[in-house]
């Protein structure tokens, strides 16, 4: 009897809790609405949205719903991330590789660039970016061309676009190339795990990438063009790039403030995994006559990827969600675009604010669950 | 490839000659490019095209590559061999750093210092091409106290000087009251920290102008908002860290529930849902601050990361802990309380440490929902039409700021965590 009654009190005391909690709150948002003549629903995501996002990847228009808004805001959301992701991860990497230089000046440089940038908060790096650093690149017809045809100006960045003729043709000879790759790499492990022969897969990869979309230029009636943004004179003192695609500069000052700050962090995730391969499994590996190569590859890295992988997801997935600072420089990411504006216009708060949360609620628990299904799978099995 | 060049490598016996020619030739190639970009003297013109860049660079390399061998005996030289010129590769990325180093610092030098300007109190004084730190002297009040009225800002001050004077309490707390000190920090220091705050800044009693919390701002809103944060969150992550490991399932889920669904979700979003959603879940007529709502806000969530970091901190101690406690007759309570949770919070100091640096970093966002801390007030200062133009100066400024708050508690929580692995 006194075993189920300390069971059970606390578990129902605390289900009460959270209840009444719950209750009360929705009590509080039924009176609220009614008095001020709101009602609840998410009928209002088909409903046309009437303002106009600066920049979205998919066509998009003021006669369009408040459920495509919130997709281009999605979209704007995962472009800046990914872009971010992976500018970050190689900045990431080879920072933590050069603080464990033997090179004193090396090590130290890298030391200091993860202190520096580690410590400002966020949000003032982007604002230094947008609203300093990149106010000072000059206008567009004073700009210089940086590699012959891109643009760097103070209204974004220019770069040429690609004009892709029988682009499908070309698609389906990239993924062949990936196809052929993901078989050879198998066949190679076979091989290796059976018969202990070595294929260079690697050097093989980088050979199918390169002749199987080649081929498809010689044979599949594939041709790449380029369209090469040029100045036009709006009015008198106005101008502005014209074809190729531009970059508003609120998603180079994000992609640059992001990258900086998180690679800090993968730096140090990369560091940490590095030094935490023992040096023994270094040393066995050489006297089992393995090469520094093969050291390497074979060793250290699986070793150290999987101290690193973990640790550098859950900096991604913060990269992700850091990614809603855009709402204040304005760039038109899921919260701006749908928090904000659509929020402004329908007064829907409840809704839009809990549509927003649980999106990147969706995003981080997903990656969470990939991440722990991978970390199960490369768990050294003990025997 | 790089590496394997070989050619003029001394040897023992003409390590002598080699050092010096090797020394000057890196001496020729350094001031090469100090006195290119110091003194804007190009000492190299004479030389055809791109050559005139990359002289430095290849004298400098032959220089370094002269210098190189195992052990000299010379101990100047095997140190400097040990640290920045172990190969080729090396030598080059130590040159190229040096070079950038000395590349960048004139002109950083010179806006920053040099043709600075920090005479006068109207942007007229800033005439010169460097900085405007004058922008800086003029607002660096509002920057520290928002738009709190500038005769009442000792009240700030005290509050401040009160504060921090109480959280001392403990150190020099008698023996025989040490065992109370969790319940001190815990309970007694929130409470009396809000009442110091509340009647010295808000004032409105005991002769004190009433000031608004609309008019709290600068740095000090970011010290109030990171302290009420730090000190509600935990004692609520500790709950939730407890939660999470207890065997009860109801307990448990809605522990696991309330911790993901914070960690979830950026603080961005948090804060709109305090300005725009939380209204509409109180009740009728009852009126909540803004600045309360948003130190609610940023409480829970950062409650989930403090729970997540107690929690490993629990996870740490051994099994037989729990054991020996329970086999003492010790129940659920008294053994967390007199046993495990001193110990778990002792590991985890420097984890709450890091936990509180981030919400450092993360107490400008309450700018989104119109509370003007630093960031805050620097947008405010930027668009201020007598001083336009000055972003750069009040964006360095707060970085400065914020980089040296960081900092310093970056190495406050490695030295704690220093501390406590040898205790261990």
């Amino acid at each position: 009897m006194n075993n189920i009654i300390k069971k059970y009190i606390p578990q129902i005391l605390a289900i009460l809790f959270v209840v009444l909690i719950f209750g009360f709150l929705t009590m509080n948002a039924q009176t609220n609405m009614d008095n001020r003549g709101i009602d609840f629903g998410f009928g209002f995501l088909s409903q046309e949205s009437s303002f106009d996002v600066q920049f979205s990847l998919i066509e998009y228009s003021g006669s369009d719903s408040y459920a495509r808004a919130f997709l281009v805001g999605l979209l704007n959301t995962l472009l800046v991330s990914i872009i971010s992701i992976i500018f970050c991860t190689i900045l990431g990497v080879i920072i933590g590789v050069a603080r464990l230089s033997s090179n004193y000046l090396i090590k130290n440089s890298a030391a200091w660039y993860v202190e520096f940038f580690r410590n400002i908060p966020l949000l003032l790096q982007i604002f230094f970016w947008y609203y300093a650093a990149l106010r000072a690149l000059p206008m567009p017809e004073k700009a210089n061309a940086w590699f012959g045809a891109t643009y760097m100006t103070v209204k974004g960045y220019y770069i040429p676009s690609m004009v892709w003729e029988n682009l499908n043709v070309f698609l389906y000879c990239a993924l062949a190339a990936i196809i052929s790759i993901i078989v050879l790499r198998n066949y190679a492990n076979k091989l290796r795990d059976t018969q202990g022969k070595q294929i260079p897969v690697l050097l093989y990869s980088v050979a199918l990438l390169i002749v199987l979309p080649l081929l498809s230029f010689l044979f599949g009636g594939v041709s790449l063009g380029f369209e090469i943004p040029e100045l036009k004179k709006l009015s008198k003192i106005s101008y502005i790039y014209e074809g190729g695609i531009s970059l508003p500069p609120e998603l180079i000052a994000l992609v640059l403030a992001l990258s900086l700050y998180t690679s800090t962090f993968v730096a140090e995730c990369v560091r940490a995994g590095i030094e935490g391969v023992s040096k023994g499994q270094k040393e066995a590996a050489a006297s089992v006559g393995l090469t520094p190569n093969q050291v390497l590859k074979l060793v250290i890295m699986p070793q150290a990827l999987r101290i690193i992988i973990p640790p550098t997801t859950n900096q991604y997935l913060n990269l992700t969600k850091n990614s809603s600072l855009a709402a204040a420089i304005a760039y038109p990411d899921l919260v701006l675009v749908f928090a904000g504006t659509a929020l402004m216009q329908t007064g829907k708060a409840i809704e839009i604010v809990s549509i927003t949360m649980l999106t990147y609620l969706t995003i981080s628990l997903t990656i969470a669950a990939i991440m722990n299904w991978y970390n199960k799978k490369i768990e050294i099995k003990e025997k | 490839m790089i590496q394997t060049i070989n050619f003029l490598k001394p040897n023992r016996d003409n390590i002598k000659n080699y050092s010096i020619i090797g020394t000057f030739l890196v001496l020729v190639s350094l001031i090469d490019v100090i006195s290119n970009a110091f003194l804007k003297i190009n000492l190299t013109s004479f030389l055809p095209g791109s050559l005139t860049t990359l002289f430095p660079l290849i004298i400098g390399l032959i220089g370094l590559n002269m210098m190189r061998i195992d052990y000299s005996g010379n101990k100047k030289l095997d140190l400097l061999n040990k640290n920045i010129n172990t190969n080729n590769f090396n030598a080059l990325l130590t040159l190229l750093i040096l070079f950038s180093i000395i590349k960048a610092l004139p002109q950083s030098l010179s806006w920053m210092i040099f043709d600075a300007t920090i005479s006068g109190d109207s942007k007229d004084a800033c005439t010169g091409t460097g900085a405007c730190w004058t922008y800086i002297k003029v607002w660096f009040r509002r920057f520290m106290y928002g738009m709190y009225p500038n005769e009442f800002h000792w009240r700030i001050n005290t509050a401040f000087i009160l504060v921090i004077a109480l959280g001392f309490v403990g150190y020099f707390m008698k023996d025989n009251l040490k065992k109370y000190l969790a319940l001190y920090y815990v309970i007694i220091y929130p409470v009396i920290a809000y009442l110091v705050i509340y009647y010295l800044i808000s004032g409105g009693s005991f002769g004190l102008q009433w000031v608004e919390t609309g008019a709290w701002g600068g740095l000090s809103l970011t010290f109030i908002v990171s302290f009420f944060c730090l000190i509600f969150c935990f004692p609520l992550g500790m709950i939730f860290a407890l939660g999470r490991r207890s065997n009860l399932p109801a307990i448990k889920y809605i522990s696991i529930c309330y911790i993901e669904f914070w960690r979830g979700v950026p603080l961005i979003t948090v804060l709109f849902m305090s300005s725009v959603m939380f209204p509409m879940f109180l009740p009728e007529d009852f009126f909540m601050d803004k600045l309360v709502r948003v130190i609610i806000a940023i409480t829970l969530f950062e409650a989930a990361y403090c729970a997540e970091v107690i929690r490993g901190g629990l996870q740490s101690l051994p099994r037989g802990q729990y054991d020996a406690a329970k086999s003492l007759g010790m129940g659920y309570w008294k053994m967390h309380i007199f046993v495990i949770l001193p110990q778990a919070l002792k590991l985890v100091i420097p984890g709450i440490a890091n936990t509180f640096l981030a919400l450092v970093k993360d107490t400008p966002l309450i700018f989104v929902v119109g509370l003007a801390e630093l960031a805050g007030m620097l947008a405010l200062a930027k668009t201020n039409p007598k001083w336009l133009g000055f972003a750069m100066e009040g964006y360095i400024f707060a970085s400065i700021i914020f980089w040296i708050i960081c900092y310093a508690m970056s190495k406050y929580s490695y030295n704690l965590e220093a501390k406590y692995k040898t205790e261990r």
